[in-house]
């Protein structure tokens, strides 16, 4: 292919829709299958990737541990029983019947682009504990080394000491950090760190499962509020069968003292992840989460569904990152998780403000769209994305922004990058409401492909309801050019070094956005998954 | 040290033949200047010199040190100690241009099997050679030539040349758009890494860079040929009366 001629079809591929005003609704779509292109080189391209696959999730080892499970399969017995298990009061229990027999009316949505098997719903355990966990330990001291040792692997300190949430080799880390960790593994919360420091903060983090015995007003009061229990059919299968999850409180005018973070560990085979998280910032508080989870490789997808729901009050701030390296399947498309999570910000108050970042390297299916609920007036939302899909992988997500209260502003930045065979999809909603006057959307999306067999598709669905609002959009698509890659190489990076150079500058504005320590993993995270892209 | 022999070219994907028989030699030590004609084949030559893709070699070899620089991949080449600063440099979006720098620096020094430079280091050597080119620290830190103006890429080109130090440089057109002091720049930077062991291919169009880096050999390039070769005074020449005579001739 001419190098010339990729630089001109970069600049037709920016496209700036006109600014958006007024009653009309609309939905503009792009799409674009990599042109189809000679193979040069074609046995070392195969040799290279196959190489590359070897090695390349480096969390794909499992722990040997003995396991409780509750029998294979869904039923109102089995909720009961999870919920037996957890020693949750009748009110918690009633909560979860009343959504499965919700669910049980529901039909699975297929409107997004995911091409995956009929998910079997019997066929799943939907609880396995380590049985070690039986006897609620006490504290991380009491805890099974087994289950320490997995999290010291995985780079996750469970020891309160100076330390950072899942970073490896990361260099520069200002002395006195800490990150306070919840740590799931399967169906249960391993153990909480710092909890008691916390607590003289008068910040609640603990696992959903204490919350529930322990703060019930709390849960009670916020649980389902921001995501309802029938809001689309996986959130309802999670309200009926959540095991474990983080709980977050922060007194009014509190910033929280070290960053918090929940670390997801599934292990177990045949099991489906199903977590519940609930934060929730009082008045002027302020909070950084960090979520990270990992699975390990296995021939057979699992299910995961989580639900995450944040409440900010007045003047309260939180900024939600997650960096989701779930194993993806190998590169023919068996195993990996099944990703299906539901995540929403409900900005209450006035002048609150949420962000959500995410990183999105894992998973074979991902079916993801952290949202936005602008009601306060004056209250901010904003959402940066990297979703990376390699080989077989199909990442489907996005955002929603509804604009509810007045001078409402989000923001949308989304970094798409499809390599292999993969399918990436943006989907996002911005949502102007008639009472939501003076408000704005900025929305820039930016698509970039790698290789001649994967595709990128734009879906962004704009309504605006008043006359005041102004909402922008902004898409691009590109291939990863050829210039840039040969101006690297003629440095001296390999192809392979280069790609990921110029995608991690592609990515920028979001890997910016995210804590350091994140960041740096981050970084490295966008060169091993598109390992074997190029060759 | 780099020796061209018989080097026919064609686009790969078009049936339009570039290069014709290029015989060229650069020995360790020397500056050899090439001129000619738009669209005579300087660039091009540069191009496959270096490995970039959508050229055929039909014909001839290249070897730097003996090796068969057709044979390796462009980053196996840059590890051999070839450098091309580009007539267009290409902007990276993102990348900060130290970031990128020491990339390169450390990638040529894992293929020859060196320890990586640590950052202080590297940032004490880059500071200075930046110093010399007139970079100021806000340029390091922004995307690589995102925004710069053209004479800024090409002091960025002669940076990165100094900082990977490499044994066979080959500039195309490095003096086009510079304004005089810029020119001088460049030159200084040139001259500064003529060390008696290195080899230089200066292409350019005019007199006024070769006053400042005197070239030993000049070559006249035309329609994918060399068709003159002679001393510094032979780019006086055509300075003075143009191509016209030497393709005369060369006809
Ligand atoms: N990728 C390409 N596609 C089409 N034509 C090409 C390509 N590369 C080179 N050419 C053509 O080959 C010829 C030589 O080009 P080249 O850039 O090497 O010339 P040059 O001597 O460097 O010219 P200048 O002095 O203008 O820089 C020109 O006619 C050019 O149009
Ligand atoms: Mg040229």
């Amino acid at each position: 292919m001419n190098p010339r001629s990729m630089n001109a079809q970069h600049e037709q591929g920016r496209r700036k829709a006109p600014e958006m005003n007024g009653n009309r609704p609309m939905a503009l779509e792009t799409d674009m299958q990599a042109p189809s292109l000679d193979v040069r080189e074609g046995v070392d391209r195969e040799t290279v990737e196959t190489v590359a696959n070897m090695g390349s999730y480096k969390y794909g080892w499992d722990t040997d541990i003995e396991m409780d499970y509750a029998p294979k399969g869904l039923s109102e017995d089995i909720i009961r029983l999870i919920s037996a298990k957890n020693e949750e009061p009748d009110w918690m229990t009633d909560w979860r019947l009343q959504a499965y027999r919700r669910w049980l009316q529901m039909a699975e949505p297929r409107w997004a682009m995911l091409r995956y098997p009929q998910i079997d719903y019997q066929d799943q355990f939907y609880y396995a504990k380590p049985k070690s966990m039986t006897q609620r330990p006490k504290s991380l001291e009491d805890v099974d080394p087994k289950l320490l040792a997995t999290y010291e692997k995985l780079g996750i300190p469970l020891k309160e000491q100076m330390l950072l949430a899942g970073v490896e080799g990361a260099e520069a880390v200002s002395p006195g950090r800490r990150v306070a960790v919840d740590a799931v593994f399967d169906s249960v919360s391993v153990g909480t760190t710092f909890k008691a420091e916390l607590a003289k903060a008068g910040v609640i983090f603990c696992s959903i499962s204490e919350a529930i015995r322990e703060h019930p007003d709390l849960v009670r009061k916020y649980l389902g509020s921001v995501v309802p229990q029938s809001d689309n059919f996986f959130a309802t299968l999670n309200s009926a069968v959540f095991s474990d999850g983080s709980f977050v409180y922060i007194p009014p005018n509190t910033r929280c003292p070290m960053e918090l973070s929940t670390y997801f560990r599934i292990n177990a085979e045949n099991t489906g992840q199903f977590e519940r998280t609930l934060i929730i910032a009082d008045k002027g508080s302020y909070v950084s989460y960090l979520e990270g989870c990992t699975a390990p490789k296995r021939d057979i997808a699992q299910l995961h569904a989580a639900v995450v729901e944040i409440v900010l009050l007045d003047d309260a701030e939180v900024k939600y990152s997650t960096v989701q390296n779930w194993f993806p399947g190998d590169e023919e498309g068996r195993g990996g998780i099944y990703n299906f999570v539901t995540k929403r910000a409900d900005c209450r108050g006035a002048r609150s403000r949420v962000m959500w970042t995410q990183v999105e390297t894992g998973s074979a299916i991902t079916w993801k769209y952290p949202s936005c609920l602008l009601r306060g007036d004056d209250s901010q939302g904003e959402f940066y994305s990297i979703a990376i899909a390699n080989n077989m992988q199909q990442a489907d997500t996005g955002t929603k922004m509804v604009h509810l209260g007045k001078r409402t502003r989000s923001r949308i930045v989304s970094k798409g990058i499809s390599a292999g065979r993969a399918q990436n999809t943006y989907r996002g909603l911005v949502s102007m409401h008639p009472r939501a006057t003076d408000s704005r959307n900025y929305t820039q999306c930016d698509s970039l492909l790698i290789g001649d067999r994967c595709g990128a598709h734009t879906v962004p669905y704009i309504e605006v309801k008043n006359n005041s609002s102004r909402v922008e959009h902004e898409a691009t698509t590109s291939k990863v050019d050829d210039d840039q890659l040969f101006y690297c190489r003629s440095r001296g990076m390999d192809e392979e070094e280069a790609v990921a150079l110029v995608v991690n500058g592609f990515c920028r504005e979001v890997l910016q956005a995210l804590p350091m320590e994140f960041a740096m993993e981050a970084q490295a995270l966008v060169a091993i998954s598109l390992e074997g892209s190029v060759g | 040290m780099l020796e061209i022999k018989n080097l026919h070219v064609k686009l790969e994907d078009e049936d339009k033949v570039i290069l014709k028989g290029v015989d060229l030699t650069v020995e360790a030590g020397k500056v050899h200047a090439i001129m000619g004609p738009n669209g005579s084949g300087k660039s091009t030559l540069s191009y496959v010199l270096s490995g970039r893709d959508g050229y055929r070699v039909t014909e001839g070899s290249a070897t730097l040190d003996g090796a068969d620089l057709l044979a390796m991949a462009p980053e196996e080449r840059a590890a051999a100690g070839l450098f091309l600063a580009f007539q267009y440099p290409v902007e990276i979006p993102g990348v900060g241009n130290m970031t990128f720098l020491r990339t390169a620096v450390n990638a040529q020094r894992k293929a020859r099997g060196e320890e990586e430079v640590s950052a202080a280091d590297f940032l004490k050597l880059v500071r200075a050679q930046a110093k010399m080119l007139n970079i100021d620290a806000d340029m390091l830190k922004r995307p690589v030539n995102v925004g710069f103006s053209g004479g800024e890429k090409k002091r960025n080109e002669i940076l990165q040349m100094a900082i990977l130090a490499p044994r066979m440089c080959i500039l195309d057109e490095t003096d086009s758009g510079l304004d005089v002091d810029a020119m001088r720049l460049v030159a200084d930077g040139v001259n500064a890494l003529r060390d008696g062991k290195r080899g230089f291919l200066v292409i350019t169009h005019y007199q006024r860079l070769l006053d400042h880096i005197k070239p030993d050999v000049v070559h006249i390039m035309a329609d994918g040929r060399i068709v003159r070769t002679g001393g510094p005074e032979l780019a006086l020449e055509v300075e003075r009366n143009g191509y016209a005579d030497i393709l005369a001739e060369a006809i």
